[in-house]
């Protein structure tokens, strides 16, 4: 056993050094392959941690929606439609929703506007979500101008702010009452933004749905199951970053295999000679290729696992922060729960260490098998 | 000391952070599990349909409620010029309250 321990680690000490030999060059390589396993990671990471998060809180969103469609449009929906989805067997309640969007031009950010019906607060007050309160510099008590939709100015005050711990949700969110937010916006006393509805059985969501469509052709249900599968598909492997990272990976990865599978350098095929010439069997040649390719992938493999984690969980992914901000001004600061798998790693693992150990071993069992003579010669 | 050593030592490092990335994202998750719960409570109570990612957009702040259109509002024609649009994608069942089902 001491025996074969010795061989394999005298094989990979002449592996390292066969490494060290050309370093620049392999740590090149090194380097491309840490970023590509780098690039790789964070997206499996940040999107699984994303997915995983919306599909456990999101589980709480109203069970059905209803907006009323004007000319493909998202438009305010008349109380009137209340009792006829009411009519509807099946259905436990309505409830109207008040929200909406409103532009800063202070600060150019957008704001969601929201009543809450559960918690209402007092006329000429807001609560203000972390993300507000950090660009308006709004703390207790302070008072934040408004524009109303006739531009006759709406001064509220501060009573609140939510949570920093969710701004994953509430970053950008202005709760108000429900007299303010209709004088902000004019929306007459009869109409609402949209509606939820409860039904008494949730296997009966789906036929409730498709009853109140058929009773009100100009309404688009929206149902909790669709908004869970709009997260679990946002970030899909077709979304334009992805598939971009993705994309550059591939190719990069497909650079390295083709380096490699498309042969050995004069000096390499020299190297495979000179070690048949001294006595060293095929079965060696290919092991020494073999702790070559899996030292560099290995060693790339986990600095670029290490560095994904502490990019998306420690750093809270600053490279794709910058892409989804886009144009924004308010920003949420959130932080993912780092929901990692096993599975993930492994699967990182298959994808890019075991082609390239591969690529690396099937060039030089080529060279190995030719006679020693001929190839010093080429 | 032999490269091989070194070598070893330097995988075996690794492995032990590795070890430590999983530990960190174990207790991180149950240490996570009340913000998690305050932030389904958040949405039961004042009815939220979708994490607040980007504010840039409506239909990138809110793509589970947004309509087909939204993303093209600027005139006929016109393509969606908000960054996040390009990363975002809508939700498949967006075109069912436009679209009658054909059989």
């Amino acid at each position: 056993m001491s025996h074969i321990v010795n061989k394999q680690r005298n094989i990979l000490d002449f592996a390292l050094s066969s490494l060290l030999r050309r370093k620049g060059r392999n740590l090149a390589l090194v380097t491309v392959y840490t970023l590509v396993v780098f690039a790789l990671a964070s997206v499996m990471f940040f999107t699984q941690a994303l997915k995983k998060e919306a599909a456990l809180v999101l589980g709480a969103t109203p069970e059905l929606i209803v907006q009323k469609m004007v000319a493909g449009r998202h438009d305010l929906i008349p109380l009137s439609y209340i009792d006829q989805i009411k009519k509807i067997r099946g259905v436990a309640a309505v409830t109207p929703r008040l929200w909406g969007y409103y532009y800063d031009p202070l600060i150019r950010a957008n704001y969601t506007l929201l009543v809450n019906d559960t918690y209402p607060l007092p006329e000429k007050t807001i609560a203000v979500g972390a993300g507000i309160a950090r660009v308006r510099n709004a703390h207790r008590g302070s008072k934040i101008n408004f524009f109303a939709y006739d531009g006759k100015p709406v001064v509220l005050q501060v009573r609140g702010i939510l949570s920093e711990e969710s701004e994953l949700l509430s970053s950008d969110l202005i709760l108000i009452s429900a007299a303010d937010f209709r004088r902000l916006f004019g929306i007459p006393a009869g109409y609402a933004t949209d509606l939820t509805v409860q039904v008494r059985n949730q296997k009966e969501i789906a036929t409730v749905a498709a009853k109140i469509q058929q009773f009100l052709p100009d309404t688009r249900p929206i149902l909790r199951d669709e908004i869970m599968r709009t997260y679990e598909a946002v970030f899909d492997w077709r979304a334009g970053i992805v598939i971009v990272v993705l994309l550059g990976a591939l190719l990069a990865f497909l650079i390295f295999a083709w380096d490699k599978a498309a042969g050995l350098s004069a000096e390499e095929r020299r190297e495979i000679g000179i070690l048949k010439a001294i006595g060293w069997e095929t079965a060696d040649v290919l092991q020494l290729k073999f702790w070559e390719g899996l030292s560099v992938s290995l060693t790339a493999f986990l600095l670029g696992i290490i560095l994904a984690y502490i990019h998306i969980f420690l750093a809270a992914a600053p490279l794709f922060a910058t892409v989804i901000k886009g144009w924004s001004i308010l920003y949420p600061n959130f932080r993912l729960t780092p929901f990692v798998s096993f599975s993930q790693i492994a699967v990182l693992f298959f994808f890019t260490v075991a082609p390239y150990t591969v690529a690396t071993i099937i060039p030089s069992w080529r060279a190995a098998t030719i006679d020693p003579d001929q190839v010093m010669r080429t | 000391m032999r490269k091989s050593s070194i070598f070893l030592i330097f995988i075996l490092g690794c492995t032990l952070v590795l070890s430590l990335v999983f530990l960190d994202a174990h207790f991180q998750t149950a240490g996570d599990l009340p913000f998690l719960r305050q932030e389904i409570k958040v949405v039961e109570t004042l009815k939220l349909t979708d994490l607040c990612l980007t504010t840039e957009a409506r239909h990138t702040r809110h793509p589970s409620q947004a309509d087909w259109h939204s993303p093209f509002q600027s005139h006929p024609g016109a393509l969606d010029h908000f960054p996040s649009g390009a990363i975002i994608q809508p939700p498949e069942t967006i075109i069912k309250g436009y679209e009658p089902h054909r059989q």
